[in-house]
């Protein structure tokens, strides 16, 4: 039984991907029979190629790809070089980690509520310092550059980066590099890129590449910071794909093949960056330059990193300030009264979103979870964890642009009546919750000492009792763990509800996006809250369970 | 008699079954007590744009009314853009999925109405006209119930609400005197305060309104807009529009290179003082937001003196709808006097009403006498004449021309 689980994982990952990705490229080239395109041409990417100002979004989606990642890697590992070790590192770890909790829109949203010249910052500094007593004329969010989306991006990619870094770091002897190589005279930071950095760098590409596909064909963030005039390349696409003429779906799906083409073009480029800096980065270790006065930087690295989690957090406290603000004006730094009155007029239509988000995040992780444990069990029965391969597998869904295959996925949904149900809107949240709830577990699962397993066998326990009573216990927790992770992806999730849920069904995440659009901050905050604490409750629930059912078991309590 | 012609009589009768059995499918309007008896226990998925939380809160109540009264179950699907819907019901006729389609009503009109009625998406034929409350609706006075955009409406859509656009300035901040009385005022206005007026980014519905309102009184011949648009003519008759965002835009706020996304992010903008004056398709929506606490109590409204555009929003009835019967029910309830006179309310919405008060019996009536419109709310008498939409085909045109020109950085 358990041997077909990988061929399934594997279907799950790969096949509504490869279906969707068909189902996008065929129309295309003008191939979609059900809206009378029954012949192969290239008039959709004629089309798309003569929208106004496609160039210049095109651009700017490889640009702001690229750009948010740069900065992301280079924060992470200017910030591990710098403390790694030290009491400082992990008290600002511990404020970072959160922030992956917390989903794309809220966060943008936050950090919106803090930058724009009518912002938090603004209000705390005016008029006494500034002298402003109405908002500057000031293009900071949306700005044409995308200046604040790759902030916003920056902002929400670091943690995820950071995170597996720290999960890579062990495996490599760090402490011991850092020490020999400022025995040798290095600086710190460049002791630890020239020893320690490659080989953890080794270890997070295949994140890193997902941070890129992410960022270049992000659509819910884009909304909310990016340029307007015109939109991104992602924007404009949903967009075109929703039109009411027809023929715009023909374009809509040339565009995602476009869309594609960036990503994979920025991927292209990066392999290029990393080839460069891997030659710089031999240069300077052959050349001997010992770095030494790097106080200065590593106080910035720290800086940075911490502002960039403070700036989130504040947006976060800021948003739930405007959903019980009364009138709120410009540049009072508190609301001249507070009121429920928002909270009461949204909450019954916050119900029912906030209902189907809670339905599809523990459907779709319990699946999840499930189809994780059997694949690890069958690994653990075999010895063959299918290495490198299996882990690109794992990022398939995370590599390629969600916008490219979810066309044609919800195309092909419709032609089987099956767009906008539950088993279709859950099965598209299992292909992106899986890969999260395998990463997460699979490392716990993997270090679990089999002296215990053996021990039982040899008492003559049953396999699978052995897995009840042994091994799942005292993996609760990072079971449990796994599933609050997967439970935050998918609340995070925009587009693929969006879409496959054909609108019928919304969650509190696309509920926000669209009321993003509507720029009332008290229902944007009140959205956003409970966007953010949907994730909160899921971590806190998996580190509250395993401490109430093992009060008694001192050692896997663990708190 | 030949077998031939038994044939044809079996084909013809076995057809002519089908046809009625077919039939039977779609609720007679004529017939109330059985529309609400086959209404009973639907679930109806009303598609209408999601981005105002009061309208969303009306929603919410009409659905909490209509449940309770009929066993309906009403889901608001929240939209950013009507078009949206259009596009699904489009995507379903495509894929053949004539019945039980995802959309059972839809809030729409202008140039959403118009491409749905020219692709046959709609129910039909006339059903809105003979809803039991259509007998309170003010088709005498108000021409653009029956005429949307220059389209007929057939009654193949049913009023909601009347629209007109009205502007709105803080007087704390800027005297009312000082306020401009038509587009060529606002544009010097606008030289002399820079920065302090924007327009939602077209083609956000209030947007587009907003350069319909510039064209209309900028055109040479307000005729030809009521016309079709005419690609010959077309940049002919819209370069004093162009000419005019041209000047406009430097002094804009952001120097017009973002835009505010819609009219209740305006809203927002004036209350922080970034822009002076802003505008909505709703008479009562400054009294709305200082109802709300979102405006401060100093906020008051003006209009232009030659007229402002007016019109009218609907409900209809996609031609796929799965719960028709429901949907009937819901469009007959939006125009009762006990949900206009709620709309109508700056505490709740405060959207005009498509009903003729001197239609109403004594305590309809009172209902909506008694309705305190607001401190921001102009009387209906002020308001100023109505101009009239221009022929929808405008509208798309000048949205792709102006994305060509201003949507696109240079």
């Amino acid at each position: 039984m358990l041997r077909f689980f990988p061929a399934f994982a594997l279907f799950i990952l790969v096949v509504p991907v490869l279906c969707g990705l068909a189902g996008t490229m065929l129309p295309a080239f003008g191939y979609l029979p059900a809206l009378g395109g029954d012949e192969i041409n290239l008039s959709a990417y004629k089309a798309l190629f003569s929208q106004p100002g496609i160039g210049h979004s095109t651009r700017q989606a490889f640009i702001i790809g690229l750009a948010s990642t740069a900065i992301s890697v280079c924060l992470v590992a200017g910030f591990v070089a710098a403390w790694y070790g030290t009491r400082s590192f992990r008290a600002t770890q511990h404020l970072v980690s959160p922030l992956l909790a917390v989903p794309h829109a809220a966060a943008a949203f936050g950090f919106a509520f803090m930058i724009a010249p009518s912002g938090y910052l603004a209000r705390l500094l005016s008029p006494w310092l500034t002298g402003w007593d109405r908002p500057p004329d000031l293009l900071i969010v949306n700005d044409p550059v995308g200046l604040a989306l790759i902030a916003g991006l920056v902002v929400k990619e670091v943690p995820f980066l950071l995170l597996v870094t720290l999960a890579a770091l062990p495996q490599v002897p760090a402490v011991k590099a850092i020490h020999l190589t400022q025995s040798l005279g290095y600086g710190r930071m460049a002791g630890f890129i020239f020893a320690v950095w490659p080989s953890i760098y080794k270890q997070i590409r295949y994140p890193i590449f997902a941070v890129i596909a992410y960022s270049s064909a992000n659509v819910d963030m884009s909304i909310i910071l990016g340029p307007s005039t015109p939109h991104t390349l992602p924007v404009r696409l949903v967009g075109w794909m929703n039109d009411s003429e027809l023929s715009m779906r023909f374009m809509a799906c040339a565009g995602a093949s476009l869309q594609i083409a960036v990503t994979v073009g920025g991927l292209v480029a990066w392999l290029l960056i990393e080839r460069l800096m891997a030659s710089c980065l031999r240069m300077f270790t052959t050349a001997g330059y010992r770095l030494k006065r790097d106080g200065w930087l590593r106080i910035m690295a720290s800086i940075s990193m911490t502002a960039s989690a403070l700036i989130v957090f504040g947006g976060l406290v800021v948003l739930a300030i405007w959903s019980i603000a009364g009138l709120w004006q410009f540049p009072n730094a508190l609301p001249n009264s507070l009121s429920l009155r928002s909270w009461n007029t949204t909450l019954p239509a916050l119900t029912r979103p906030f209902w189907t988000t809670v339905v599809l995040g523990i459907a779709a992780v319990i699946i999840s979870v499930f189809i994780t444990i059997a694949c690890l069990a069958r690994e653990q029965q075999t010895g063959r964890s299918g290495g490198n391969r299996a882990l690109l597998f794992l990022y398939v869904p995370l590599l390629v642009p969600q916008i490219g295959f979810l066309f044609g996925l919800q195309l092909l949904l419709l032609n089987f009546n099956a767009s906008a149900s539950w088993p279709a809107l859950i099965f598209v949240h299992v292909v992106f919750v899986l890969p999260y709830v395998f990463l997460s577990l699979s490392a716990p699962w993997r270090a679990f000492d089999t002296r215990y397993e053996a021990i039982a066998a040899a008492l003559g326990t049953s396999p699978w009792r052995i897995f009840l009573r042994v091994r799942f216990p005292m993996l609760l927790r990072a079971i449990l763990a796994a599933a609050a992770v997967g439970f935050a992806v998918s609340v995070g999730q925009y587009l693929p509800t969006l879409l496959i849920g054909s609108g019928r069904f919304s969650t509190i995440t696309t509920e926000a996006v669209a009321l993003g659009s509507g720029g009332n901050r008290r229902i944007i905050g009140i959205y956003a809250f409970v966007q953010m604490m949907l994730p909160f409750i899921g971590f806190l629930l998996a580190s509250l369970l395993p401490a109430l059912f093992f009060r008694n078991r001192r050692a896997i309590k663990g708190l | 008699m030949s077998l031939k012609s038994i044939i044809v009589a079996l084909a013809t009768g076995v057809a002519s079954i089908i046809a009625t059995q077919s039939a039977i499918a779609e609720p007679d309007v004529k017939d109330w007590p059985a529309v609400l008896k086959e209404a009973d226990g639907q679930t109806i998925y009303w598609n209408a744009w999601g981005g105002s939380a009061q309208i969303n809160a009306y929603i919410e109540w009409v659905g909490d009314t209509l449940a309770e009264a009929h066993n309906i179950d009403l889901v608001h699907v929240k939209l950013d853009d009507t078009a949206n819907a259009v596009a699904t019901v489009v995507a379903e006729k495509a894929a053949g999925k004539d019945q039980g389609g995802a959309i059972d009503l839809i809030w729409i009109n202008g140039e959403n109405f118009a491409s749905m009625k020219r692709q046959q998406l709609l129910f039909g034929p006339d059903w809105a006209t003979q809803l039991p409350n259509w007998q309170y609706v003010d088709v005498e006075n108000k021409p653009t119930i029956v005429t949307d955009f220059t389209i007929p409406t057939d009654g193949m859509e049913s009023p909601w609400g009347m629209a007109k656009m009205v502007f709105f300035h803080d007087s704390a901040r800027s005297d009312v005197k000082s306020m401009p009385d038509s587009a060529d005022d606002l544009l010097k206005w606008a030289e002399q305060n820079p920065g302090r007026f924007s327009y939602p980014q077209p083609p956000d519905f209030i947007g587009s309104s907003f350069l319909k309102q510039v064209l209309i009184e900028k055109v040479a011949d307000r005729s030809v807009l009521l016309e079709p648009v005419d690609d010959a003519t077309f940049k002919q008759v819209t370069a004093p529009l162009f000419d005019y965002l041209d000047q406009l835009h430097p002094n804009l706020w952001r120097q017009a290179k973002a835009f505010p996304k819609d009219y209740p992010s305006m809203s927002q903008l004036l209350a922080d003082g970034e822009v002076d004056i802003t505008f909505a398709f709703n008479p009562a929506d400054a009294s709305r937001g200082i109802a709300n606490q979102e405006l401060p109590d100093t906020v008051r409204s003006f209009t232009f003196s030659g007229g402002t555009l007016g019109n009218t929003h609907f409900v209809a009835i996609p031609y796929n709808a799965s719960a028709k019967a429901a949907a009937l029910v819901v469009a007959d309830f939006l125009i009762s006097p006990e949900a206009q006179a709620r709309k109508q309310d700056p505490n709740i919405w405060g959207d005009p009403t498509v009903l003729a008060i001197d239609k109403l019996d004594a305590d309809n009536a009172a209902m909506f006498a008694k309705l305190d419109l607001g401190i921001a709310t102009l009387k209906p008498e002020e308001l100023g004449p109505s101009l009239d939409e221009p022929h929808p085909t405008w509208m798309s045109k000048i949205e792709q021309e102006w994305a060509s020109r201003y949507g696109i950085a240079n």
